[in-house]
This record gives C-alpha cells, sequence and structure tokens, in this order.
C-alpha cells in the first residue's frame, strides 16, 4: 500500500538511529555497574585510589552517558513520527511498557546521575554508595522493560486483536511480563552490556600497564575488570544458548535463517560452522556441520527435529490461507454482521498473515494462488546476512572469554603486568563487544521480518504515511547530528583515556609528576 | 476498581499532570538555557548559571520523555497522528533537544574559549527552540490540525508544515518562550547572588509585562477569532475506542461559550493571569521562593487553560472533524489504562521524593567561588 521506498527508508532510519543509540547503552550498562563494585570496594577499604578509581572512570561514562541520553530522546519519538499505524495497532501494549520504563527506570538513573557526579561532598559515603548503585539499577531496569517490549514484538504473548478498535489489546500483563523470551533477552543484553563495561575497562587499563603509567591504578582497575568480565561473559554465553532454546520454541523461522538450515533433517540437526547460503535456490554451499550440535542448542534433545525453512514457509502458506478467511470476516463485522464473528473467531490467530497479502493487494480476500507464494517466500528472511553477522557475533564472545579467562587467571597468580601479550591483545580488542552487540541486535530485528510484530503485523503496514521527501530530511537531519556528536564524543574519549587519572588533578598520577 | 468512563477520565488528569510537571520543571531549564549568553558576561559567570540547573536538568527532562511515554500509552491514537502528522516540527523539536545533553556535559571538559563559546550557543538554541515549537503546537491544538482517519484507523496528515507557522501559532510559540524565560529568570534569581541575581531580577522585571500582555492578546484571540467545533452525536463514554463513531460538526460554537457552560473553568485563565501579575510584582523584591511558586502557579494555569479549552477534545480535526480524538474514544483499552494507573500511583509518590531529595542535597545558591574551588568536577 506504501511506497516500498518509504518502508526501507523508515527501516533505514530506524536501524540507523537504533544502532547508533546502541553504541552508548551497552557501555552505561557496564560502567555503572563497575562504578558501583570500585565504590563499594572504596567504602570498604578507605582507600583512596577506589575513589580516584570511581571519579575517573566515572568521567568516562559521563562523557558516554551524555550521548546515550541524546540517542535515547529519538527512540522515544521515533515510534510515533515513523511507526504511527504500528503506535496505534499495539500501542495497548508497547506503550504502557515505555511508559513504565519512564517511571521506573529513566527518573532514578536520570535523578541520580548528577548526585553521583555533584554529590561527593555534600552526601555520606555510604550514602553516595548507594547513589551509584541506585544509577546503575535504572540503567539495567531501563534494560528490562525495554526488552520485555523487544521481546513481545518477538513472541506477542498475553494480548489479541479487538475487532471493535481495530488493534490489538493486552489480556494478560502477567504474560506479556514473564514472557520467557524478554527474560532471557534482558539477561543476555544486560550481561553483554557488563562486557561491554569490563573490556573497555580492561583494554584501557592494559594500554596504561603497557606504558608503565599509574600503575597501582591501572592494576586494581585491571583486576576489577578482568573478574567482572569474566562473570559476565560468562552469563552472555550460557543466556545466549538459552536464548537459541527459547527461539527454537518460540521463533523458528528466525532459527532455520540463522542456521541457514533449508530442509528439516533428521534428529538430532547439525550445526553450520561455515556455508554460503544462496537464497534464491534454497541450499548453502560448502557447509560444514558439526553434528547433533544445533539440535542440542534447539531442542535440548537428540530426538526432537529442527524445522527447516521449506516446511516453516509451508506453514506459512496454510497460515495467510487462514488470515485470508479472517480479513474477510473482519470486513463483516465491521459492517455489523454480527454472525461473522464465529469466523473471525477461529481465524483470528493468523490475521497478521493476512495482512502480507496488503503489499500485493490491498483488498487482500481476492490473492490468487500467485500471490500466496510470493507473500509466503516474504516469511523467510534474508538468510546470509544473519547466518554471518550470528557467527561473528559468537567469534567475538568466544575472543572475549579467552581474554577473560587469561586475564583473571594471570590477576590471581599475580603476573598480570608481564604478560604483554595479553595486554596488548585487550587493547586491540576493546571494539569486539561493540560489534557483538550491534550483530547480535542485527540478529534479532532483522531475523523478526518480514514483521514488526512476530505474525502479527508486518513491517510494510506499520510506517507512518509519510513522503519520500520526509524521510530523506529526516535522515540527513540524524546524519548531520550525529555524524558530529561522534567526532567530538570520540575526540572528548581519547583525550580524557590519555590524560588519565591524572585528570582529576589531584597531583597523585603520572601526567602532573612528570610537570610537577 | 474504575469503570472504564471513571479511569478515562483520571488518565486526562494524569497526563495534565505530567504536562504541568514537564512544564515547570523543564520550563526553568529552559529559560535558564535561554538567557545564558545574555546574563553571562564572563566563563565563570556562565559556569554558575550552568551550575544552578546542572544537576537535576536530567531529572526534569524525563518528565518529557515520560508525556511522550504516557500519551504513547494512553492515548496512542493521539501519539500516532501527532507525531507522524506533525513531522518536521516533531523532528525539529528532537534535534533541538539534540545540543542539550553534549553542552552540560562536554562545555567545562576543556578550557578553550572558542568551545566553551560553542557550547553555550548550544544551550542556548537547545533551550529556546523547544519552547517556541511547543507553544506552536499548542496553538496548532487550538485551532485543529489537517488529519483524517481511514476506514483501517490510519491516520493521514493534509497539511504541510509551513501552514503551522500561522501568525496565531507564531504568537503562541513566542509566548512559550516568554514563559519559560521569565519561569527561568525567576529561578535563577532564586539561586544565585551578586550580579546574576541582579540581571534575573531586570530580566523578570522586563519580561513580566510582555508576557502578560502575550497571553492577553492569546486569549482575545482565542475567544474572538477562532471557532471550536462540537460534537453532536457520539457513542456512549464506556465505548470501544474508536474515533469514527462520532459525528462533529466544525464550526459549531465559540470558545468563550464553552467556558461559559463549565463556569468553574474560568479559575484556570484566572490562575495564570493572577500567578503570573503577582510574580512579576514580588519577582522584583526580595522573594526568592514565593515568586517562583507563583510563576509555577501561573504556568499551571495556562496549561489547565489550554487542557479545560480542550475538553472533551484531544486533537482536533480541522479537515475531517469526525475523525477529532476525544478522551472518551481515543484511549487504550480499560485493562491497560487501569495497569497504567497502578504503576502511576505506585511510582509517582516514589519519584516526588527521591526528586526532593535531591533538590534539597544540592540546594543553596552557586556561587563564583564555589564554581572556582571544584573547577574540575562542575560544569
Amino acid at each position: 500500500m506504501f511506497g516500498d521506498d518509504i518502508v526501507m527508508l523508515s527501516r533505514m532510519q530506524f536501524g540507523l538511529t537504533a544502532l547508533y543509540h546502541f553504541l552508548f547503552v551497552p557501555l552505561t550498562l557496564g560502567m555503572t555497574f563497575i562504578l558501583g563494585i570500585m565504590e563499594s570496594v572504596y567504602v570498604m577499604t578507605g582507600k583512596e585510589v577506589y575513589k580516584d578509581m570511581v571519579k575517573f572512570w566515572g568521567k568516562l561514562f559521563g562523557i558516554n552517558f551524555a550521548m546515550g541520553v541524546t540517542t535515547g530522546l529519538t527512540l522515544e519519538f521515533q515510534f510515533g513520527t515513523n511507526w504511527a499505524y504500528y503506535s496505534h495497532y499495539v500501542g495497548d501494549i508497547f506503550g504502557p511498557l515505555l511508559a513504565a520504563e519512564g517511571w521506573m527506570a529513566f527518573f532514578l538513573e536520570s535523578t541520580f546521575v548528577g548526585l553521583f557526579f555533584f554529590g561527593w561532598d555534600r552526601l555520606s559515603r555510604v550514602q553516595h554508595l548507594v547513589v551509584t548503585w541506585l544509577l546503575a539499577v535504572g540503567t539495567s531496569l531501563s534494560a528490562l522493560w525495554i526488552l520485555i517490549a523487544n521481546g513481545w514484538m518477538q513472541y506477542p504473548v498475553g494480548a489479541a486483536f479487538n475487532y471493535e478498535t481495530l488493534r490489538m489489546e493486552m489480556t494478560s500483563f502477567a504474560d506479556v511480563f514473564f514472557n520467557p523470551v524478554a527474560q532471557v533477552k534482558f539477561v543476555h543484553t544486560v550481561a553483554a552490556g557488563y562486557v561491554t563495561g569490563s573490556m573497555f575497562v580492561l583494554g584501557i587499563s592494559s594500554w596504561y600497564l603497557l606504558n608503565k603509567r599509574d600503575i597501582g591504578f591501572a592494576r586494581r582497575s585491571f583486576s576489577i575488570a578482568s573478574a567482572f568480565g569474566l562473570a559476565s561473559i560468562l552469563s552472555v554465553i550460557v543466556l545466549g544458548d538459552e536464548s537459541g532454546y527459547t527461539s527454537g520454541e518460540t521463533q523458528k523461522m528466525k532459527l532455520a535463517a540463522i542456521e541457514a538450515e533449508w530442509d528439516t533433517h533428521p534428529a538430532p540437526a547439525g550445526f553450520t560452522v561455515f556455508g554460503l547460503p544462496d537464497q534464491d535456490n534454497q541450499k548453502t554451499d560448502m557447509a560444514l556441520k558439526l553434528p547433533y550440535v544445533l539440535g542440542l542448542i534447539a531442542t535440548r534433545s537428540i530426538d526432537e527435529d529442527v524445522k527447516g525453512l521449506k516446511d516453516l514457509r509451508e506453514e506459512s502458506v496454510v497460515r495467510i490461507e487462514s488470515g485470508m478467511v479472517a480479513y474477510d470476516n473482519l470486513q463483516k463485522l465491521r459492517g455489523g454482521d454480527l454472525s461473522a464473528k464465529a469466523a473471525f473467531d477461529a481465524h483470528k490467530a493468523d490475521l497478521g498473515y493476512g495482512l502480507l497479502l496488503k503489499k500485493y493487494t490491498d483488498k487482500v480476500t481476492d490473492a490468487d494462488a500467485a500471490t500466496i507464494q510470493k507473500a509466503a517466500n516474504d516469511t523467510i528472511p534474508k538468510v546470509a546476512p544473519l547466518f554471518w553477522t550470528f557467527r561473528i557475533m559468537v567469534a567475538c564472545g568466544f575472543i572475549m572469554l579467552f581474554i577473560f579467562a587469561m586475564t583473571f587467571y594471570y590477576c590471581a597468580t599475580r603476573v598480570a603486568d608481564q604478560k604483554r601479550w595479553l595486554l596488548r591483545m585487550a587493547v586491540w580488542c576493546i571494539p569486539l563487544p561493540w560489534i557483538a552487540a550491534e550483530t547480535g541486535w542485527f540478529v534479532a530485528e532483522v531475523g523478526r521480518q518480514p514483521w514488526t510484530i512476530s505474525g502479527v503485523l508486518p513491517t510494510h503496514m506499520s510506517v507512518s504515511s509519510l513522503s519520500a521527501g520526509q524521510l530523506w530530511f529526516s535522515i540527513g537531519g540524524f546524519a548531520l547530528f550525529y555524524t558530529i556528536l561522534l567526532i567530538i564524543e570520540m575526540y572528548l574519549m581519547l583525550k580524557y583515556v590519555r590524560l588519565g587519572p591524572s585528570s582529576l588533578h589531584t597531583g597523585r598520577y603520572c601526567l602532573e609528576q612528570q610537570a610537577a | 476498581m474504575f469503570d472504564y468512563e471513571t479511569i478515562r477520565l483520571i488518565w486526562w488528569v494524569f497526563i495534565g499532570i505530567v504536562g504541568i510537571a514537564f512544564a515547570l520543571t523543564e520550563g526553568f531549564d529552559f529559560g535558564v538555557g535561554t538567557l545564558l549568553p545574555f546574563i553571562g558576561k564572563s566563563d565563570v559567570e556562565r559556569r554558575v548559571i550552568i551550575n544552578t540547573v546542572g544537576a537535576t536538568w536530567e531529572g526534569n527532562q524525563v518528565w518529557l520523555v515520560l508525556l511522550g511515554g504516557a500519551i504513547f500509552a494512553i492515548w496512542p491514537a493521539v501519539y500516532a497522528t501527532l507525531f507522524s502528522g506533525l513531522y518536521a516540527a516533531m523532528l525539529l523539536v528532537l534535534f533541538s533537544l539534540f545540543f542539550r545533553p553534549a553542552a552540560f556535559d562536554y562545555r567545562s571538559k576543556i578550557e578553550d574559549p572558542r568551545w566553551r563559546t560553542s557550547w553555550d550557543w548550544s544551550l542556548f538554541i537547545g533551550s529556546s527552540l523547544p519552547p517556541i515549537l511547543l507553544g506552536v503546537l499548542v496553538g496548532n491544538l487550538l485551532l485543529g490540525l489537517p488529519f483524517h482517519f481511514d476506514q483501517d484507523l490510519r491516520s493521514f496528515y493534509d497539511g504541510s508544515f509551513w501552514a503551522l507557522l500561522s501568525p496565531f501559532a507564531l504568537l503562541c510559540g513566542f509566548t512559550g518562550l516568554l514563559l519559560t524565560t521569565f519561569h527561568g529568570a525567576l529561578f535563577l534569581k532564586w539561586r544565585s547572588e551578586g550580579v546574576i541575581h541582579d540581571r534575573a531580577i531586570n530580566t523578570v522585571n522586563a519580561l513580566g509585562p510582555m508576557l502578560l500582555f502575550a497571553l492577553t492578546a492569546i486569549t482575545i484571540w482565542v475567544f474572538v477569532g477562532i471557532d471550536r467545533p462540537e460534537i453532536t452525536q457520539m457513542a456512549a463514554t464506556d465505548a470501544p475506542s474508536n474515533p469514527l463513531h462520532k459525528t462533529v460538526v466544525a464550526r459549531g460554537a465559540s470558545w468563550l461559550t464553552h467556558f461559559m457552560s463549565y463556569p468553574w473553568m474560568w479559575l484556570a485563565p484566572l490562575t495564570a493571569f493572577v500567578g503570573i501579575a503577582l510574580a512579576w510584582r514580588l519577582g522584583q523584591g526580595e522573594s526568592r521562593m514565593g515568586a517562583f511558586v507563583l510563576s509555577s502557579l501561573g504556568i499551571a494555569g495556562v496549561a489547565l487553560t489550554v487542557g479545560f479549552g480542550l475538553f472533551p477534545f484531544l486533537l482536533i480535526s480541522s479537515t475531517a472533524p469526525g475523525s477529532s480524538l476525544t478522551l472518551w474514544d481515543g484511549t487504550s483499552s480499560h485493562n491497560t489504562l487501569l495497569l497504567g494507573f497502578w504503576i502511576t500511583i505506585i511510582f509517582l509518590p516514589i519519584v516526588l521524593l527521591y526528586t526532593r531529595f535531591v533538590y534539597r542535597v544540592m540546594w543553596g545558591s552557586v556561587t563564583e567561588a564555589a564554581v572556582l574551588k571544584d573547577s574540575h568536577t562542575l560544569y
């Protein structure tokens, strides 16, 4: 109904702004926790160096936090500006989750962040520690609510379509809140944030150690980051595996696409380590498979099938046909023919599949067999990008597991400073958590296509009634502001990393002592 | 607990409260940011001004985020129609807000004067454009917006960005800026000493009469020059939300008769004028808190006047009056309104309590001596 260009541009803008926002969020999640840990050690031991650590890493956190706030505003606006039909269609469920995030999380973090920076002399030690932890809790609570909202987009439980208001409405808040997809996603994502914070502190501390600067300060930061990082990366990997398991139950199409699993093979399914997915011919060339592994991840058994894309596509055909019946009866209901209600209710779970046809025919009910086949093809997401981004994410995860395990071991044996290869590796691997987070986001969101709400609302229907000119205006604006802001942010971040704890002007750190 | 009709009314009140909280708190942040380059002549003076709001502006901004979130949750059709319809205007509000967080946080991290001056002007833009744009928005809410729904309840906007900038709406935008700047000057007067304090008083002095004049002009204009649509038939107030189930005539009544038929509504404009007039008078003397509280009352009065005036409309359509949204047919489901009610009842007091705590900890005048002492930690 809308030109493909409007849908593409809207998706491009959302992807661009969300991925950009997600550069800053994971670091905020991780840094607030690390600051909480450092300050806890300060309050327990009373050693000034830990207070300096909180203040210095807090400065870097602050530079990042400002960007997180700036880019987060965009998302609050963007559902309404660019996804107006989506907002109308699922606002009844999605809206309250965002509002709850405002009440419980944004207020908490934004109110206490000021006290964190400026309250040092006005609060007792313990009071300030509490403030820091409230800040950490606030950021993680924010992730909880937004991932419940996102989890609902992946696996929409606890809601039903109301033919009188022509939208989805919440039937059970408990089902929405305890959505298994959301719960797993939450732990996986916040733990990934903790990994990001840890890798950031670990890498920068390693750089100080390599340059033999502020050794005491750097070594303590390094230890905390390696221990917290190891615990976090283990959570990420375990919960990532759990994500695979819940996907096997709730998002079969996404899982099959990630695995480039075109056919249903006899159980237990193998995991494709390498391969070249070919969407047009529905096959994967040069596939290298590990036997059993996918079956174990997705079904936790060796005798259950993991359904392939071709079979899932056949299921889509059936649901599209059922969705056409639902749509037909919905029109009758709206015309006042209440006798259509029974037939509508019988098919309404497939209404969303019927709406897939809107891309080809506004009337839906007049779709012929060929059109239905085209719509069924649409239900398979783009396999190759998912296949590869997923493997990049996993590879980053395992490299970081290696780094954290080694640094933790050498910290425990007190020889970390001497392992210069490891320190160098930690510096070079600072970008890894960001690569993993961005590719992970890509897998989750692109893997959901062609839906904004899985099985309920197709992406092409969700957009606002806009023109391409309006979208180019906004995309241009975002590109301009975000580029300038990123340059400024990186400049300031690198400047303060180079200054190190000397930027605190305590007189205790190397650059000031050299100057003195 | 509450029937559908009652909870719809309660939520109209709640969103009003959130909107007023936003106008009061972010209002003075906007005002302080607008005055920054003019009242602060030197770097230290400017740092004093920034630090009067430095520790708390971020929490205040959440009221705006929450206002957006609450409208999304409670009036999804309003959120969808308003944000997509006023696409360019909403993005301009957003882009202007981009200037703020980095300006606060990055400005004093580098000593270069050009760097700092650039951020001062960024903060000025980020603090003065939003009240102008939001004022223009309010003006257009009174005029009605050109939108309609199709049979699937998809909203279409039939106007352009430039059409929003009518003389009446521009007057409202100008008044929005005057209002936040006046409020911000009173806040600055309260939180500063010496030369900044004195300049803030001069600002209050100058802006008070202009603000009262602008508000009077808007009031007369609305009563004399703008028609109000009238609902001639609608579904029950507890019916499922569907805005197309009613009939509205475009030019039925006047805003004056609307206020006449609910005489208690006159309290709102009365509060606005009396509050601002008294704040102006008191603001010239020694009163610090008193004048600020009065201007807060005045702002609440302005917001209530708009809300009462529109009641029961939320968004008036100027081209398809039947598509207008009211608080009876533009809401989320009964379940969702109740859920939101409980979340609000629990968290509103908690948020107010800890916000009060933070303000108390950070309270006291900000002085040049204090800024110089903590030069490396303060904004």
